[in-house]
C-alpha cells in the first residue's frame, strides 16, 4: 500500500477497485441510513444515532427438535432482512448489504461443535439469497477446518461459487494489525479472500466473558485469542473489533439464535440451552450484543439462576465497546430501536 | 495442514534471540560462529555433508504425535479443567485452551499440544543465553516449542511465542532424539529458551532426563512464571535456571508483561533454596522500567533474599513487536543500573547486549581482576581455577566445569 507506515492488512486490491469501492461508499452515505450502510475502504461510516435491531422469531422453526424447517427459517430470515432496511422484498434488502462482484465472507461460529453453532440450515438460507442478490463468490469460515467440519459444514477449499474453510487454510497476515491493548495478525480469510464479511455468531452465555455474541465472534479472525481471554475479556474484545480490516469489512450481523444458551458456554451444555426459535439482526454489533445479554439474564432470572454481574462476569466489553474510543455502536437501550417481526 | 510461517528452523540465519532482548544481530552470530566448536557444530546444523537430518519431519498430518496428557492440573465439573502449571490458573472449558495457546481441554482432560514439536533449534553460545558463570565458552543445543504464557510487549520472539503450535512450521524432535544430537554436536547442554519453556513444560522434563542420562545438562531460559509445584520438581530435574525478570513493579507486570511480579520472585527464592543455578536478566525498558527506584529495589531484594552472589544482567531493549515506538535503551541507562546494583553490594552485575561494554567480564569481588574476558558472546581468557579466582582465591560461584 505504497508507503504507508500502517501494516499491510488491507490485502492487494487494484487501483480501480479501490476507486470503485470509495465512489460507491460516497453514494450510499448520502442515502437515507435507514436503507442501508455500507463499510468503506480506508474510512469508517459513522455510527447512526439510533440502531436498529430486529427480532425475527417462529415458535414453529422446528421441524423436530434438533432440525430447522427451511422454508420457515429462510422465511424468518427475510423477515428480519426487510425491516432491518424497510424494504418491500428481501433481494432488494440484501442488495443494500452487498454489491454484485463482492466476494462474500460468512463468519459462522463452530467452537461448540454441532450442538451449538452458526446452523447450516441458516447459511444455506443466506447463500440462497445473496446469490439471488447477484453474488457469484462466497466464503465460509472460521477458525479451523476442523472446527467447520464438527459443526457438519463441508470443507470446500477451491472452485469458484461458495467455499468453506478454516483461516488454518491461508494462514494470517505477517504485520501486526494493532489498537488499543490488542496486537494480531489478522486471518487473511477476510483480509484477502473477502471484499466484504457477513458475521454469524450464536447467542450464548461464556465462562470468561461474559456473553459471546456478535463482537467476540470476531475473535475468530485473529491468531491469537487465547491472549485476550482475561479480565473478562476486556477491552480486548472491543479492541479486536477495531482493527482496521474487521471494522472495515463486516457490514452486518445475523445472530443465529436458534438454538441459544444461558450457562457453561462456550461449550455446548444442552441442559442449559433453550429454544429461542429466532434471529437477531443488525447493522450494530454493540447494540446486538448488548440486546443478547438481556435475552441470556432474562433467562436466567427465569430458571433462577444469578445474574452474570452477580457471577462476576458481567460483559463490561460491551460498554467498552460503545465508549468515545470505540464508537463501534450503542449499549443505551434509549437508541435502539428493537423491532420485532 | 498448510505451513504458515517458514521460521528458523535449522537453517544459516540469524537465530532467534534469547528472552530478554539479547539481539543476536549479524554481527555477533557472525563472531560467535568463529569459535572452531561452534563452526563444526553449525556445520552439522545447517546441512554439512555427514550430517543426518536432524528432526523428522512431522509423521502425521495432525497433531497426534505431539499431544500428551499435561501435567499439573485438575477436572471439574461439565468438562471443564483447571490448569495448575502457572499461576494464571486458566479454567478451560472443553475445546478451548488455556492462555499459552499450547495446552488443550479435550473432552475433560488437559493435553500439551507442543510435545516433541520444535519449531526452532540452534546452537548457540552459552553466553547468549545468557550464563555468564555456567560452563561458560561451551554451547547450547537450544530449541523451543511455540507458545508462552504471558504476552510481553518487547517481545523479541513473539511470532514463535505468541502463536498457536499450528500456525508455524515444526519438526518431530522426540525427547531421546534431542539429547543424541546434543551429544553428537558436543553441546555439554541443551537450552530450553527463546519462548517459554513453562509451557512446553513436559517436554522440557522428559527431555532433560533422557539427556542426563547421556551425561548433557539441561538449562531452563524463563520468565519463570510457573507455580511452586511445578517449579520444585523442574529444579529437581535441570542444572540451570536463567530467569527474566521483566521489570520490579506489580504495574509493568500488568501492563507489559500481563503477568505478575510475586510469583517470579516467589519462583527465585524457591530456585535459590534448591540451589539450582541461577542468574536474573533484567530488560532496561526507556520510560517503563528504567526508574532508580525500581532498580534500587530489585538489587535490594536480591541481596536479600537471593545473596549477592545471583549474577544479574541488565541488558538493553531494542524496539520490537508492540514496543516499537521506544528508543534502545541508553547505555548510560544500563551502567546507572548497574552503579546502584553494585553499591547495594551484588557481586555480579553485568551490562547486556553491548558488545564490547567493559562490564560484560567477569571481575573477582575482591581483588577486582578479571576473572572471565568476554567480549559478546566470545569468551577469552578464563581465570579461574578450583572455582576461585587465580589471583586472589576468592571463591567465584558458578559451574565452571562439566
Amino acid at each position: 500500500m505504497g508507503q504507508d507506515s500502517m501494516p499491510t492488512h488491507t490485502g492487494k486490491k487494484s487501483r480501480r477497485s479501490f476507486l470503485r469501492q470509495t465512489v460507491t461508499i460516497g453514494g450510499a452515505l448520502l442515502a437515507d441510513g435507514a436503507q442501508g450502510w455500507l463499510g468503506s475502504h480506508g474510512t469508517f461510516a459513522a455510527v447512526p444515532p439510533q440502531s436498529r435491531l430486529v427480532i425475527s422469531r417462529d415458535p414453529n422453526l422446528r421441524s423436530t427438535p434438533t432440525s430447522l424447517d427451511s422454508a420457515r427459517l429462510i422465511n424468518c430470515l427475510d423477515r428480519a432482512i426487510q425491516a432491518l432496511h424497510d424494504c418491500d422484498s428481501p433481494l432488494e434488502a440484501w442488495r443494500k448489504v452487498v454489491r454484485p462482484g463482492d466476494v462474500v465472507g460468512l463468519k459462522v461460529n463452530c467452537l461448540a461443535g454441532r450442538g451449538n453453532c452458526t446452523r447450516p440450515e441458516l447459511v444455506n438460507a443466506i447463500c440462497e439469497r445473496l446469490q439471488q442478490a447477484g453474488i457469484k463468490e462466497i466464503v465460509i469460515w472460521d477458525r479451523l477446518n476442523s472446527d467447520l467440519e464438527s459443526a457438519r459444514f463441508k470443507i470446500v477449499e477451491r472452485g469458484s461459487g461458495i467455499r468453506c474453510f478454516g483461516n488454518d487454510v491461508l494462514g494470517f497476515e505477517e504485520e501486526l494489525a494493532t489498537f488499543g491493548s490488542v496486537g494480531s495478525l489478522v486471518a487473511k480469510t477476510l483480509t484477502q479472500a473477502c471484499d466484504a464479511v457477513i458475521n454469524l455468531p450464536v447467542l450464548k452465555d461464556h465462562g470468561i466473558a461474559g456473553v459471546t455474541i456478535a463482537l467476540k465472534s470476531m475473535f475468530g479472525a485473529i491468531h491469537n485469542p487465547n491472549k485476550y481471554h482475561v479480565n473478562v475479556c476486556n477491552p480486548y474484545v472491543a479492541d479486536v473489533n477495531m482493527l482496521p480490516p474487521i471494522r472495515q469489512k463486516v457490514r452486518l450481523h445475523i445472530c443465529d439464535a436458534t438454538t441459544a444458551q444461558y450457562e457453561g458456554g462456550p461449550s455446548f451444555m444442552p441442559h442449559w440451552t433453550w429454544p429461542y426459535n429466532g434471529l437477531l439482526v443488525s447493522h450494530d454489533p454493540v447494540a446486538l450484543d448488548y440486546t443478547g445479554w438481556q435475552i441470556i439474564e432474562k433467562k436466567r432470572a427465569e430458571v433462577g439462576m444469578k445474574s452474570l454481574q452477580e457471577m462476576k462476569r458481567e460483559p463490561a466489553y460491551i460498554s467498552t465497546a460503545a465508549d468515545a474510543q470505540h464508537r463501534l455502536g450503542t449499549d443505551d437501550p434509549k437508541f435502539i430501536k428493537v423491532v420485532e417481526v | 495442514m498448510a505451513t504458515k510461517y517458514d521460521l528458523r528452523l535449522l537453517e544459516a540465519q540469524v537465530p532467534p534471540t534469547e528472552p530478554a532482548g539479547l539481539a543476536c544481530d549479524r554481527r555477533s552470530f557472525l563472531r560467535a560462529a568463529s569459535l572452531p566448536c561452534l563452526a563444526a557444530c553449525a556445520g552439522a546444523v545447517i546441512g554439512h555433508q555427514n550430517a543426518v537430518p536432524l528432526f523428522a519431519a512431522p509423521l502425521a498430518e495432525d497433531d497426534s504425535q505431539f499431544v500428551k496428557e499435561a501435567r499439573f492440573y485438575e477436572k471439574q465439573a461439565f468438562r471443564k479443567i483447571k490448569c495448575k502449571l502457572c499461576p494464571r490458573g486458566c479454567a478451560i472449558d472443553d475445546r478451548e485452551r488455556g492462555y499459552c495457546g499450547v495446552r488443550e481441554n479435550r473432552g475433560g482432560t488437559y493435553y500439551t499440544l507442543v510435545h516433541s514439536r520444535v519449531v526452532t533449534a540452534h546452537i548457540d553460545p552459552i553466553e547468549k543465553k545468557p550464563f555468564f558463570h555456567f560452563l561458560p565458552g561451551t554451547v547450547a543445543f537450544s530449541i523451543a516449542t511455540a507458545g508462552c504464557n504471558v504476552n510481553c510487549k518487547m517481545c523479541q520472539n513473539w511470532d514463535i511465542s505468541q502463536v498457536r503450535p499450528e500456525q508455524v512450521r515444526s519438526n518431530y524432535a522426540p525427547p531421546e532424539r534431542v539429547a543424541v544430537l546434543a551429544q553428537q554436536n558436543n553441546c555439554p547442554v541443551i537450552a530450553y529458551t527463546y519462548s517459554e519453556p513453562v509451557v512446553f513444560y513436559e517436554y522440557v522434563a522428559d527431555t532433560a532426563e533422557a539427556a542426563h542420562r547421556l551425561g548433557v545438562k539441561s538449562v531452563v531460559v524463563t520468565g519463570g512464571y510457573i507455580q511452586q509445584e511445578p517449579l520444585e520438581k523442574l529444579c529437581r530435574q535441570v542444572d540451570a535456571i536463567k530467569v527474566d525478570l521483566k521489570g520490579y513493579s506489580e504495574k509493568f507486570y500488568k501492563e507489559v508483561v500481563n503477568g505478575e511480579l510475586k510469583p517470579v520472585l516467589d519462583g527465585l527464592v524457591t530456585i535459590r533454596k534448591h540451589g539450582v543455578w541461577n542468574e536474573i536478566v533484567y530488560l532496561v525498558i526507556p520510560t517503563l522500567n528504567d526508574s532508580d527506584a525500581e532498580f534500587h529495589g530489585l538489587a535490594k531484594w536480591v541481596r536479600s533474599e537471593l545473596g549477592p552472589d545471583v549474577p544479574v544482567h541488565f541488558t538493553r531493549f531494542h524496539p520490537e513487536y508492540l514496543l516499537k515506538n521506544l528508543p534502545p535503551t541508553p547505555v548510560e541507562t544500563l551502567e546507572r543500573a548497574k552503579a546502584i546494583a553494585d553499591a547495594e553490594g551484588l557481586h555480579y552485575v553485568y551490562v547486556g547486549n553491548v558488545p564490547g561494554h567493559p562490564a560484560e567480564n567477569t571481575y573477582c569481588p575482591k581483588c577486582r581482576k578479571i576473572v572471565v574476558e568476554r567480549t559478546g558472546y566470545t569468551v577469552g581468557t578464563v581465570h579461574i581455577h578450583n572455582n576461585k579466582c587465580q589471583y586472589c582465591q576468592q571463591p567465584i560461584p558458578g559451574v565452571w566445569r562439566a
